[in-house]
């Protein structure tokens, strides 16, 4: 099996303080931690199972500066074999549909059989990339994989897609094809040292626009469908009550509307 | 001169993080209460290589070096004290006597099971005459018809009685020297060795999840070639193996202040009184200060002797001063993580009520402070 894992490196807001900064387009993320986006890294372990069961690469890739090198080789350390950054200063404001275009010219050239990422970022919660990818790639795909079974011929898989409410939908497929990753599909290892050293010999390919055969005005916010026009905090809406007072009052207020509702 | 890790160094840091947050931390509660130890833990520690950081790949080592050792100590400190003690005491006591001074047959037997995590090493120096004043030594052993017999009595021994501890090595004396002083020697005891009685656990104040126990030789036999290197050389022996294992308490140390640090700092913008967060008074930013401060010296002092170490370079002083002061320090944040709490600090379901009672054997352990600051002296030529 001829892997591709892509792979994306997200700021982590969970337990952070989250403001907006001064170009009212981003947060500020000077004082946050990075790490892999969690779906992708599921998605490299999926990778990497399927790599050790039936033999086969598994080639990371990903769209970003130097930074994102600490994500892809974190990959390699868990069993990549080779991979691709894509740094170009003109896919700045690039939204899912376009970073899918830049992937889509790294990839296409290559012999694959399954391409993963991750079902969704923990930045910008798009979902947009792997679909995006499986329409420019031309070839199948399924979105919010939590199972994979490599039928027997190697030419087709089964997934299994969650649904709502916990089911699971059950496809059989054609290979190549591009998978999305939901998180719980597996338990991703950790990286040793033994692995991180030999990851530090393995080379990361920088790839331009101008390698992939990509124009500068096909990425970027001119190559976009969607451009973020500004972040704002969450303003209270009409439907939202504030409940004021002291702690006693407010708690016999909550627990009355509660009651109310029917919730308790 | 540019005090960062490199790139191997920063990804294993990251990677051994993931490793606490996600498999450690969510069973530190239950470990501390049940006071049992962490087998399951273990195991996905030695999957991931982290029971033999330090050896080379060929006895089963990770390859890595004493700087990517405390590392590991560090990060896995920063979320539980059980489960980095008993990391530290395996590759320091446990296994670093049978890599520096075993023979290749040994290494082999012995060294390989422990690297690759399938068994657990220990080290037993202390006894109940003989802590700092290891000269004192009462276990004694007698050459007889190829083996020894060994008779006495060790404490405070760590990662002896676990289900899959391997054995101990001990210290003990063999004969009385040319100068008349006693002849220390280090033999290597499987564990179910008849005569190799192991008492139950210890209750402790703290670390309440590692496996401390007393060891009670009688009459215990071993082959002749247990013998670890040398006869008459085990006191240099363990004192090159306590330069690592100071440096990497002094990891332990500055791991767990980081827990004492990363706690106070989230509590100290949630908690409020008087109408604001408590960060917003300077009584609690200048204690948060001086922890970040403390802490960030202790780190760097503690890196410089791994590397020391890992140079072969002379690193007595150092490792004594990195243990001396990153426990100090430890102590200190705990105190003041505490006293940030205030009375939910001295609750046990809070860390920082755990932090502090795990950081004070850090300053008795693999040499008080006392003894570090003789050390130091000595090393001052005083």
């Amino acid at each position: 099996m001829n892997m591709v894992v892509c792979v994306k490196r997200v700021p982590d807001t969970a337990e952070s303080e989250v403001h907006i900064d001064a170009s009212g387009k981003d947060i500020d993320k000077s004082k946050l931690s990075f790490g892999i986006n969690e779906a992708d890294n599921y998605a490299v372990e999926e990778a990497i199972q399927i790599k050790e069961r039936l033999g086969g690469t598994v080639n990371v890739i990903s769209v970003g500066g130097k930074d994102s090198d600490e994500q892809i080789r974190m990959a390699l350390a868990k069993g990549g074999d080779e991979a691709i950054r894509i740094e170009d200063p003109a896919m700045a404001g690039s939204d899912g549909f376009a970073i899918a275009k830049a992937l889509a010219a790294a990839i296409k050239g290559m012999e694959f059989d399954i391409v993963f990422t991750g079902a969704l970022a923990d930045d910008d919660g798009s979902a947009v990339v792997g679909v995006a990818l499986a329409e420019l790639l031309g070839v199948n795909h399924a979105a919010y994989v939590k199972k994979v079974e490599i039928l027997e011929d190697g030419k087709k898989i089964k997934v299994g897609r969650e649904l709502e409410g916990g089911l699971m939908e059950f496809l059989e497929m054609e290979l190549p094809a591009v998978l999305t990753i939901q998180t719980g599909i597996n338990e991703p290892r950790y990286a040793s040292f033994k692995g991180i050293k030999q990851a530090a010999k393995k080379e990361i390919a920088i790839k331009s626009l101008s390698d992939l055969g990509l124009d500068a005005s096909e990425v970027g916010e001119a190559g976009s469908w969607a451009v973020l026009e500004k972040f704002t905090p969450p303003v209270v809406g009409e439907m939202a009550e504030i409940l004021t007072g002291e702690p006693e009052e407010t708690a016999a207020k909550l627990a009355a509307i509660l009651k109310e509702k029917g919730l308790v | 001169m540019l005090f960062e890790l490199d790139e191997e160094k920063t990804l294993f840091r990251n990677s051994v993080r993931d490793f606490a947050e996600q498999e450690i931390r969510p069973k530190v509660e239950e470990m501390w209460e049940s006071g049992e130890f962490p087998y399951d833990i273990i195991e996905k520690m030695a999957d991931m290589g982290l029971m033999g950081i330090p050896w080379p790949e060929e006895y089963g080592g990770s390859g890595g070096d004493e700087l990517a050792f405390a590392i590991a100590v560090e990060e896995i400190a920063r979320v539980d004290g059980s489960c980095a003690i008993t990391l530290e005491a395996h590759t320091c006591l446990g296994s670093a006597p049978i890599y520096h001074f075993g023979t290749e047959e040994q290494k082999r037997e012995w060294l390989v099971p422990l690297a690759q995590g399938k068994a657990l090493g220990a080290f037993g120096l202390t006894e109940p005459e003989a802590g700092s004043d290891a000269g004192n030594t009462k276990t004694n052993a007698r050459l007889e018809k190829g083996q020894w017999v060994i008779n006495g009595t060790k404490c405070f021994i760590t990662n002896a009685g676990t289900d899959i501890s391997a054995g101990v090595t001990i210290t003990v004396v063999t004969g009385t020297r040319e100068d008349g002083k006693k002849e220390i020697s280090n033999i290597y005891v499987p564990k179910g060795t008849p005569g190799y009685n192991i008492a139950p656990k210890y209750k402790k104040m703290g670390w309440h999840a590692s496996d401390t126990r007393e060891l009670h030789f009688d009459e215990c036999r071993v082959p002749e070639g247990n013998l670890i290197g040398k006869r008459g050389e085990g006191f240099r022996q363990f004192l090159k193996c306590l330069d690592g294992g100071r440096i990497a308490i002094a990891a332990l140390a500055v791991g767990t202040a980081q827990g004492c640090l990363e706690e106070s700092i989230r509590y100290a913008k949630e908690r409020v009184q008087f109408g604001q967060p408590i960060g917003k008074f300077q009584a609690i930013q200048f204690k948060l200060a001086d922890m970040a401060t403390n802490i960030e010296l202790a780190r760097t002092f503690t890196y410089k002797a791994a590397a020391l170490r890992d140079a072969g370079k002379p690193h007595t002083k150092e490792a004594s001063m990195a243990k001396l002061f990153a426990s100090e320090m430890c102590m200190q944040a705990a105190v003041q993580a505490v006293q940030i709490f205030g009375g939910y600090g001295y609750m046990e379901e809070y860390a920082v009520s755990r932090f502090f009672r795990d950081a004070k054997i850090l300053e008795i352990g693999e040499g008080t402070s006392e003894v570090q600051r003789l050390v130091i002296s000595r090393e001052l030529g005083l």
